[in-house]
């Protein structure tokens, strides 16, 4: 249900775009999707063909970028990146005093329109 | 000839615009607000009875509870005392602002002190999804096991407390509470915790005290 909601808004923001800037259809949209955030691409791949049906953006392709989490000790100033997604300590100084710099993110980069 | 167009915009924008929304008509009745949230069974409805038993007489308190369906959860809130509303989400996961705006035409807010927020109970969908309350608070429990934070990091990121809940039970579990707090440590440096029972009442007075300073600075 979660992607579901998620994929609908993520067309109502293409569509508001391209209408902005008159087009008659979309061709491709660019994610942007951090590791920590919890949205998985082929829940919302499943669900684009559905929700877009009949709108601006039928037929539009889904394009995906991965940010990974990178972590950065407060201790040490040390900064890595997750693998695997598994949470660790930091590996320099095994400190637990750690921030996420990015990977949370979530966004709609752009829209290719015709 | 197509033509690339830039967005830049955060897919939860819209629920982040009606979260603030929900701030400001919080702040402007005075109502001091909590997002609980946790897995199905962790206690959250268990938090909220105690809670109002202990500060039903002093406070007005109201309860927004969520859930796919039934009105279970706010019948033990109106049971114990509370202006309950129940919101019946109707299959999906979470509560998002959207919804908790609705509830609040239900309420006169301006006659309550605290606010107390039960999510649908679920440890993914509610943490993407702000509501507008002031206080986000997560309740863990003990028969879950010890390796939530590092299998749901993304909930146990984005809260400012921490409850542990069902601690009389640790005698009987296997639960290593420096593996649980470790991973909570890497997530939430210095995250606000409270251990405590809400069947026995053991460790709930210092949550009781949190929310009474919470109150007053709020005030």
């Amino acid at each position: 249900m979660h992607e579901l909601a998620i994929t609908q808004r993520i067309s109502e923001v293409a569509i508001r775009h391209a209408q902005e800037n008159n087009a008659t259809r979309v061709t491709d949209l660019y994610l942007v999707l951090g590791d920590l955030s919890s949205v998985v691409d082929d829940s919302v791949q499943f669900y684009w063909d559905i929700v877009t049906e009949g709108t601006l953006c039928e037929g539009a392709t889904l394009h995906f970028k991965r940010i990974p989490a990178e972590l950065r000790c407060k201790d040490c100033e040390h900064t890595y990146t997750l693998t695997n997604g598994k949470l660790s300590l930091c590996p320099q100084c095994e400190s637990a005093n750690i921030e996420v710099r990015q990977g949370k993110e979530f966004q709609l980069e752009s829209i290719n329109i015709e | 000839m197509p033509k690339k167009v830039p967005v830049v915009e955060k897919i939860h924008k819209v629920n982040d615009q009606l979260a603030l929304e929900n701030r400001a008509k919080l702040d402007e009745a005075g109502v001091f607000s909590v997002n609980l949230m946790a897995s199905p069974g962790a206690g959250k409805t268990s938090l909220i009875e105690r809670t109002l038993k202990t500060l039903g007489d002093e406070y007005n308190i109201a309860v927004i509870d969520g859930d796919l369906a039934s009105s279970i959860d706010a019948d033990r809130a109106a049971a114990a005392g509370a202006t309950a509303v129940q919101i019946n989400t109707g299959g999906s996961c979470h509560l998002d602002a959207h919804m908790l705006r609705n509830a609040f035409a239900e309420l006169d807010l301006k006659k309550f002190d605290l606010l107390l927020v039960e999510n649908v109970g679920n440890l993914v969908c509610p943490s993407g999804f702000q509501l507008g309350t002031h206080k986000n608070v997560l309740i863990a429990s003990t028969p879950e096991g010890d390796d939530k934070p590092y299998k749901y990091p993304k909930m146990y990121q984005n809260v400012d407390v921490l409850i542990i809940n069902k601690t009389d039970l640790l005698s009987l579990l296997s639960f290593d509470m420096e593996y649980f707090t470790k991973g909570v440590e890497i997530l939430s440096p210095g995250l606000t915790t409270f251990p405590l029972s809400c069947q026995t009442g053991d460790g709930f007075d210092a949550w009781i005290d949190w929310l009474d300073t919470q109150m007053m600075s709020d005030e």
